[in-house]
């Protein structure tokens, strides 16, 4: 039975936020001190819980989960005075004298629904900003990793302030239930079906939203003439494929666009490098990510039975229902309608496109739903440049893929169909934050032209304030009109 | 009808998208250009404007300069002078994890973009978002409010004339022809009116995971500390009240906040404030806009016949229908559950609410819903600080009200219900751009532990690299480990 969540938990976590205590800088630090605590201390078992959801690799486990989140919290740590200080905004003269500044907020009670894939980064990461933003939190784990998402309900306040950070367990009827009440941001990471649903259900209360989906993000092979280069290339694209849990990611390659003359060299490559990595029996590796449920089994097993995309297969393409294992697979030129090329894939398969030229990628791309991300490999400047300047995608890597997850200089978000709003590092501080304006003036000065009743001069007097014209503005206070005052007085007059 | 209506709009986002894709809109030049073209209409066009603006709200002329017409031109200008630094890429720093690489983040336009602009300034209100829209290199569609009809018409008589047609378009209409172009797929709504329609505009943008900015409004809030320079306050907040288009105006100060023993002293200078600026009679003042229109005058008065608030009133409180007149109207201790105490009252009426310390004001915000300016009055810096800590707004202002508007390097918008998103200036291009990580890698730095078959060696050497620890990456890369 799914556990009902009650209106007086969030009664708690409203209160817990007026009572300003999550606003303290010593409060964020002590509670991402504590996050540091339980990624160190409990290592062990989130490999475990990763293990058992999706039978990830703890190389992969930790690589994409553990070292991140590590990384995360240090920066946010060394980081957050500096975040949390107000800056300073240069005002022109006329608003003179006047200082300006930009104040970050806390928004208030913020609602993170995570997901399976990476059922720890992609739960404490947005749960960091919030929590270095000065929020209270409500963390929703997914269902479908239901190891992890035990282990964080069970183990997570442990480590932190329950009063203003809680774990909600559940599927569906919990979640309809959260999406009832009036958050200050919903934060969410997964499908774009759901996404409609959360950002539908926030706009009953105004409230913000941050979407992080996914969408079909492809990799663009050019031509390389060094054997090296292109060995590198292939490492890390196939990589990008079946080493983020199986495939199973959001900035997991999707499909390959390369040119057709050079096609058979590189399918070539690319086969000989998942046997690298995998051997010969793929099915016995532990080295490769399962399929995370029969659901998602049964998803992918449709998108390989379609009889053209069967007909397409060059590589891999068994499947254990039991272990709910997938070889990875390799699809040349399916039929661009077929469901494999119209869907996200999420799963170890691969389709290869093959073009004419290179160039035409850039088409296909935009003739597409903007995707998360774009892998582009090529030492060619004049490609690198229009892919930047003619595609549109949540972010562009060159000559690598997946990796700019890693820089928390750079904002990871999607655009279009792959979401909006962006986190990481100092982004995810602003996405909590309300950066709030604060305009300071004093009782002193005051000239009679900023009011009623209206004249003719005043109105010079503000046309002049308005275009910085600080020498007329001088005549006019003492008194003095120019020529073209009269003239331009005149003409409206007229005119009205 | 109503079918055909959405068949016309769909096209038309159709051609702008294919026009958008072109590519045309992404260049500097044409951005500038059509600035360029924008500010040109508004120098030409100001005393049709002016005209437009009179027409709808009777706005005094000074107003619409100000205001309006000003605002739109500064706007157009900081583009102009400031585009190319903004269009330009912002280098990122990359760290070990990455080496070698470079990084940089990259704002391109979203596509294709739906203004839906508000009555009560209907022309920065509708200009300044597509200012902000076609700076940032987009297509725009702008639906200027049916209520103020003149303005409305006179944008879709004269903008096609200054600006590029293939990408930027005028849709003139109400909620049939809104209702049309919700339905199409757009890269961002930028939507300013009121919070009932803003979560319609929401809903509609949900189903095409479109992202929306709102500028709402709110019960904004007026702090009159006792130890303030009377005159200058009451000035200050009479423009900002009577001044800004009648009190029809988002940022307008909604209701007062003061000390018990100092509103009397309060009331008296903002009745002879209200004088000195409107006269004995303000009936007679030309420099008071009237309400916009009989809904909104019988809403208005709907506030003031309510029985709560019916021996509030100490000043003004007349009123012509035929003239869509309401008179500055003064009202000291509505009760909390009066109707005038609970709705944005967008227009002439202001609460007087008394405390028994300036300190209890901060409470009185904050059981309202977060607005989307807070004003604050005071010589005292502490209770300033207290102020910025405690009451959560959109802006805040201290010892002014609605400048704030009118100063592009800040951003604009609200915060809970009084919005989302904010815009102005640089934060408009902001606003309408995607901000786009671009991630150069070169093929040096092969770290092989990224790679299976994984190994525990493999683990060590990215624990090190992963965290920066360059004395753990060398002990592992030459075969030791200091676990």
């Amino acid at each position: 039975m799914e556990q009902h969540y009650s209106e007086r938990s969030v009664g708690e976590l409203r209160k817990t936020f007026e009572s300003r205590k999550t606003r303290g800088v010593e409060w964020r630090k002590s509670q991402l001190r504590a996050l540091q605590r339980f990624l160190m201390e409990r290592e062990d078992d989130i490999f475990q819980a990763l293990k058992q959801d999706l039978g990830k690799p703890r190389v992969e486990a930790y690589r994409d989960e553990v070292g991140p989140l590590t990384n995360s919290l240090n920066l946010s740590l060394k980081c957050l005075d500096k975040w949390m200080a107000s800056k300073k905004i240069n005002m022109p003269m006329i608003a003179m004298p006047t200082t300006a500044e930009l104040v970050p907020e806390p928004l208030g009670l913020v609602l993170i629904f995570s997901s399976w894939n990476f059922p720890f980064v992609l739960s404490l990461d947005p749960l960091i900003g919030a929590i270095a933003a000065g929020n209270t939190v409500v963390l929703k784990p997914s269902e479908a990793s239901p190891a992890s998402s035990a282990f964080l309900a069970k183990t997570l306040p442990k480590y932190l302030d329950g009063e203003a950070i809680k774990v909600v367990e559940g599927g569906e009827t919990v979640s309809k239930q959260l999406l009832d009440y009036k958050w200050d941001h919903i934060f969410f990471t997964g499908s774009q079906r759901v996404g409609r649903i959360i950002m539908s259900a926030a706009s009953k209360h105004l409230t913000p939203v941050t979407l992080e989906l996914g969408g079909k993000c492809p990799a663009v092979f050019d031509f390389m003439s060094s054997f090296r280069d292109r060995e590198v290339s292939v490492r890390r694209m196939v990589n990008a494929k079946y080493g983020l849990s199986g495939g199973q990611a959001c900035i997991a390659v999707d499909y390959l666009l390369i040119e057709e003359k050079h096609a058979s060299q590189m399918i070539d490559l690319v086969k000989s490098k998942i046997k690298s990595y995998y051997g010969d029996k793929p099915s016995e590796t532990d080295s490769i990510s399962r399929i995370v449920n029969r659901h998602h089994f049964d998803r992918l097993k449709r998108l390989l039975n379609d009889p053209a995309v069967q007909a397409s297969i060059i590589h891999g393409g068994s499947l254990d229902e039991d272990r709910l294992y997938i070889e990875p697979t390799l699809i040349l030129n399916p039929p661009l309608d077929s469901e494999v090329m119209n869907e996200e894939i999420f799963g170890p398969l691969l389709p290869i496109i093959t073009l004419k030229k290179i160039e035409e990628s850039i088409n296909f791309i935009n003739s597409r739903p903007k995707p998360l991300a774009i892998y582009v490999f090529t030492k060619d400047e004049i490609l690198k440049k229009r892919m930047v300047d003619e595609t549109s995608s949540g972010s562009v890597t060159f000559n690598d893929a997946s990796i700019h997850f890693l820089l928390d200089t750079l904002p990871f978000g999607g655009v279009g169909e792959s979401g909006f709003g962006s986190y990481h590092g100092k982004f995810s501080f602003d996405r909590f934050s309300h950066m709030k304006p604060v305009l300071k003036r004093n009782l002193l000065i005051e000239l009679s032209f900023g009011y009623p009743p209206w004249n003719s001069n005043k109105l010079k007097f503000l046309r002049s304030a308005f275009h910085f014209d600080y020498f007329r503005l001088l005549l006019l206070l003492l008194g003095f009109t120019t020529d073209k005052d009269n003239k331009d007085q005149v003409q409206k007059l007229k005119s009205t | 009808m109503a079918e055909g209506r959405v068949d016309w709009a769909a096209s038309m986002v159709e051609e702008l998208r294919k026009n958008f894709l072109k590519g045309k809109t992404r260049s500097y030049e044409w951005r500038v250009g059509q600035m360029r073209r924008l500010l040109q209409m508004i120098e030409e066009k100001e005393s049709e404007i002016m005209q437009a603006l009179s027409h709808d709200l009777c706005k005094p002329q000074i107003e619409s300069f100000i205001q309006e017409i000003s605002m739109a031109k500064e706007s157009c200008k900081l583009v102009i002078k400031e585009l190319k630094r903004w269009m330009k890429p912002e280098k990122a720093k990359t760290g070990l994890t990455t080496f070698p690489s470079s990084a940089e983040i990259v704002s391109e336009p979203v596509g294709v973009v739906l203004v839906i602009s508000a009555w009560n300034y209907p022309f920065v209100l509708s200009l300044d978002p597509v200012i902000g829209a076609i700076s940032a290199g987009n297509a725009v569609v702008l639906k200027p409010s049916e209520v103020s009809p003149a303005t409305s018409s006179l944008f879709a008589k004269i903008l096609p004339d200054y600006v590029d047609t293939s990408v930027v378009r005028v849709v003139e209409g109400s909620v049939g022809e809104t209702t049309a172009l919700l339905e199409q797929q757009w890269d961002k709504i930028h939507y300013t009116g009121n919070s009932k329609v803003a979560r319609i505009v929401m809903a509609a943008a949900a189903k095409h995971l479109t992202p929306v900015v709102l500028e709402l409004g709110g019960k904004s809030p007026v702090i009159v500390d006792s130890n303030v320079n009377l005159e200058v306050a009451a000035k200050r907040i009479t423009v900002g009240k009577w001044g800004s288009n009648n009190g029809q105006a988002c940022i307008a100060p909604d209701y007062i906040i003061t000390p018990k023993s100092f509103a009397p002293k309060l009331v008296d200078a903002l009745k002879s404030t209200l004088e000195e600026f409107y006269g004995k009679d303000p009936s007679e003042s030309k420099d008071l806009s009237r309400i916009v229109n009989s809904n909104h005058f019988k809403r208005l008065t709907n506030l003031l016949d309510d029985e709560k608030v019916s021996d509030k009133i100490v000043y003004g409180g007349q009123r012509d229908e035929k003239r869509l007149y309401i008179a500055p109207t003064i009202l000291l201790d509505a009760p909390e559950d009066s109707l005038i105490m609970k709705e944005e009252i967008f227009g002439p009426l202001m609460c007087i609410v008394t405390v028994d310390k300036v300190e209890d004001s901060f409470d009185v915000i904050n059981s309202k819903p977060k607005p989307l300016a807070a004003y604050l009055f005071t010589k005292d810096k502490k209770l300033e600080k207290m102020f910025v800590s405690s009451v959560s707004s959109g802006g805040m202002l201290i010892n002014d009200t609605t400048l704030h508007f009118a100063n592009y390097t800040l951003p604009f918008g609200g915060v809970g219900e009084s919005g989302i998103g904010s815009y102005h200036g640089k934060f408009s291009f902001d606003a309408f751009s995607h901000k786009k990580g671009v991630l150069y890698r070169t093929f040096g730095g092969e770290a092989s532990a990224r790679y299976p078959p994984f190994t525990p060696r493999k683990q060590r050497v990215l624990r090190a690299l992963l965290t920066g620890d360059f004395i753990g990456l060398f002990l592992n890369l030459i075969g030791w480990s200091k676990a």
